[in-house]
């Protein structure tokens, strides 16, 4: 029992980094229709501008609290992805608005190789240290149960995350025409809804919230190369159809449980017979089932082809 | 006739002229060696029009995007490693009533069953996931080529990942050649055909095909099939030009290797792709000494080539397009 509870602890934290990338999936999935190949490219940027950032800020500002030096970091590599997402939707994605799907899927798929290959000539093809923000200590709870500070910062954190994600998409204007757009492009349009600018804004708000899961994810792993994002990156993929692509709890939903699923089968790797190097492929299996059972996921509406 | 009886002849006879040339000494025609390098690369160009044709009936012909070719290109290259390699000596044993020819005639074996098994994975593959459209039908052939490695990965039997060492290597110039332009005969004649049209039906437009009556999921079951029949052939070819596989030596990038070449020679052109992929063949032999930078124009390439010429550098262009079955463009 407490064996499990562990999992489950491990798998939580994992989970909350699926959910984060998920989101930023799922919510350009619900403006544009297309799936952002190149956004498990953006969390990697995000974890290399969180590891540069700190090298650079830490001599600077060593007399700031630990607490403030991770936010600080935490922000400043939210913001440049962000600007990033922004610009990488300006310059490939917006000229191809009214093209097929598959045109943009095949940039996109360029896109992504462009920041993997550019990274690795920028920050070398050899996995990095990532600089600890917060030190790490392990705390025993209730039952012999442990996880690391890092692991229950990573959780509240994203917690406080998805609760502003929440509010921006339900309370604000923005948030508004985000939803109408998702809803019927062309009547938003005509009701006045300044497209290009939610779309920017979605782009950067997704992008942000990789890069958010980004810096937990490199400060639970510590190490970061160029091409860190893409298994992360289709896990989340993963997460958001798991959850029904399009739908912003579902992302939520869908990453935890991927984080845990993951980590159960790795965990109880003996008990299921399944084999710890599988890992990587639980994600694909939990794809192509859903895609059989239950294509529109566990909280997506169904959509009928018109013609 | 006309034209394409032409070609298999032209086709027929290169393939069969090649097989005079070889790389090595003992060669029966010593004076039709050449450069082991040119050879090689030569015989590599060969491998990738086999794997970008095949991936053109998924990707072009038929407009549904598959990323997973590299996964039966594993398929092949393990399937066809586990006769000659895994189980050489016992089935060498079982034809030595072919005497000197018990190598050939294994090795010929071995590149069909290779091209089999991973039309089998193909059908596998294709009957559940053909069902999806467009990025999701892409995730899910992804999802696919990812799981048969980690797969391969995982079984000891195979090497898992330290890779498979000491397959023969029969591979040559010839073998190579002849199956390229047997997979670009095959292609070309099959969506040409008039079984073939149906393809191209389901490319265009899949609702108003399926309203006349065109089995669009048949369609679609049958390009992935043929498709990873020839990946298989040109996984066992590789292995058996290499000596050597690993299960990272068919992940994800190789897939996207292929499927830049079938953007690049235009979606649907048998001709644009099969120049497409030796140009970029001998392109990344030259770029070897800047090999950094190599991914990065390709990358930069896909997406300025989406920007201005989605129909890819090749596609549409006339004369050399109407040499070859299977028309470029919007046939």
């Amino acid at each position: 029992m407490n064996e499990l509870l562990q999992q489950l602890i491990n798998g939580l934290s994992l989970g909350a980094v699926y959910a984060l990338i998920a989101l930023g999936y799922t919510m350009v999935y619900g403006v544009l229709r297309f799936i952002n190949f190149a956004h498990g490219d953006v969390f990697m940027v995000g974890a290399f501008s969180g590891m540069y950032m700190g090298r650079w800020l830490k001599p600077l500002v060593p007399a700031w609290p630990e607490w403030l030096f991770a936010l600080v970091v935490l922000l400043g590599s939210m913001l440049f992805c962000a600007v990033l997402g922004i610009v990488l939707e300006r310059l490939a994605y917006k000229p191809l608005r009214e093209r097929p799907r598959l045109t943009v899927l095949i940039t996109a798929i360029g896109v992504s190789l462009l920041l993997e290959y550019a990274g690795q000539l920028v920050f070398g093809a050899a996995p990095r240290g990532f600089p600890s923000l917060i030190t790490s200590t392990s705390i025993t709870g209730i039952g012999g149960l442990h996880a690391s500070n890092i692991q229950l910062i990573v959780l509240v954190v994203t917690a406080l995350l998805l609760l502003g994600l929440h509010l921006i998409v339900m309370r604000t204007r923005l948030g508004l025409a985000m939803r109408a757009l998702s809803l019927n492009p062309t009547a938003a349009r005509l009701m006045g809804v300044n497209t290009n600018v939610v779309i920017s804004f979605t782009f950067g708000l997704g992008s942000a919230l990789a890069a958010a899961g980004a810096i937990f994810y490199a400060s639970l792993y510590q190490a970061i190369d160029p091409f860190m994002g893409v298994l992360p990156g289709m896990k989340a993929f993963v997460a958001a159809v798991l959850g029904g692509i399009g739908s912003l709890p579902g992302a939520m939903v869908g990453g935890l449980i991927l984080g845990v699923v993951e980590t159960l089968v790795v965990g109880y790797s003996k008990l299921l017979g399944i084999p710890p190097g599988y890992r990587d492929a639980v994600a694909f299996v939990i794809l192509i089932l859903i895609l059989l059972f239950k294509p529109s996921g566990l909280f997506g509406k169904t959509q009928r082809e018109k013609v | 006739m006309g034209t394409r009886f032409l070609l298999l002849v032209a086709a027929a006879s290169i393939g069969l002229v090649s097989f005079l040339f070889t790389g090595h000494p003992e060669a029966a025609w010593p004076l039709a060696q050449i450069d082991d390098y040119l050879l090689n690369i030569l015989i590599l160009a060969g491998i990738n029009v086999i794997l970008a044709v095949s991936l053109n009936i998924v990707n072009g012909h038929t407009g549904q995007f598959s990323l997973g070719h590299a996964g039966f290109m594993a398929v092949g290259a393990y399937g066809s490693a586990a006769l000659t390699q895994i189980n050489g000596k016992a089935c060498l044993v079982a034809l030595g009533f072919l005497g000197g020819g018990a190598p050939l005639v294994l090795f010929v074996l071995s590149l069909l069953t290779g091209g089999i098994l991973a039309a089998v994975a193909g059908l596998a593959v294709g009957l559940p996931s053909l069902r999806l459209k467009g990025d999701y039908l892409a995730i899910v052939t992804l999802g696919f080529g990812e799981i048969i490695r980690v797969m391969i990965q995982n079984t000891e039997s195979v090497g898992g990942a330290r890779g498979l060492a000491g397959i023969p290597t029969q591979t040559t110039l010839g073998w190579t050649w002849v199956l390229s332009f047997l997979a670009i005969y095959c292609v070309g004649s099959l969506v040409n055909s008039t079984y073939g049209r149906g393809f191209l039906a389901v490319r265009d437009d899949e609702i108003a095909a399926e309203a006349m009556g065109v089995n669009t999921t048949r369609y679609k079951v049958t390009a992935f099939v043929v498709g990873a029949f020839f990946a298989g052939l040109a996984g066992a070819l590789y292995a058996h030009f290499i000596g050597y596989v690993t299960p990272e030596g068919f992940s994800f990038l190789k897939s996207v290797d292929v499927v830049v070449m079938v953007i690049l020679g235009g979606m649907g052109s048998t001709a644009g792709v099969t120049v497409a992929a030796i140009a970029l063949t001998f392109l990344n032999e030259l770029l070897r000494e800047a090999e950094q930078y190599r991914m990065v124009a390709f990358a930069l390439l896909l997406i300025i080539l989406m920007i201005t010429r989605p129909q890819g550098l090749l596609g549409g262009l006339g004369g050399l397009a109407r040499l070859l079955p299977g028309r470029g463009g919007k046939s």
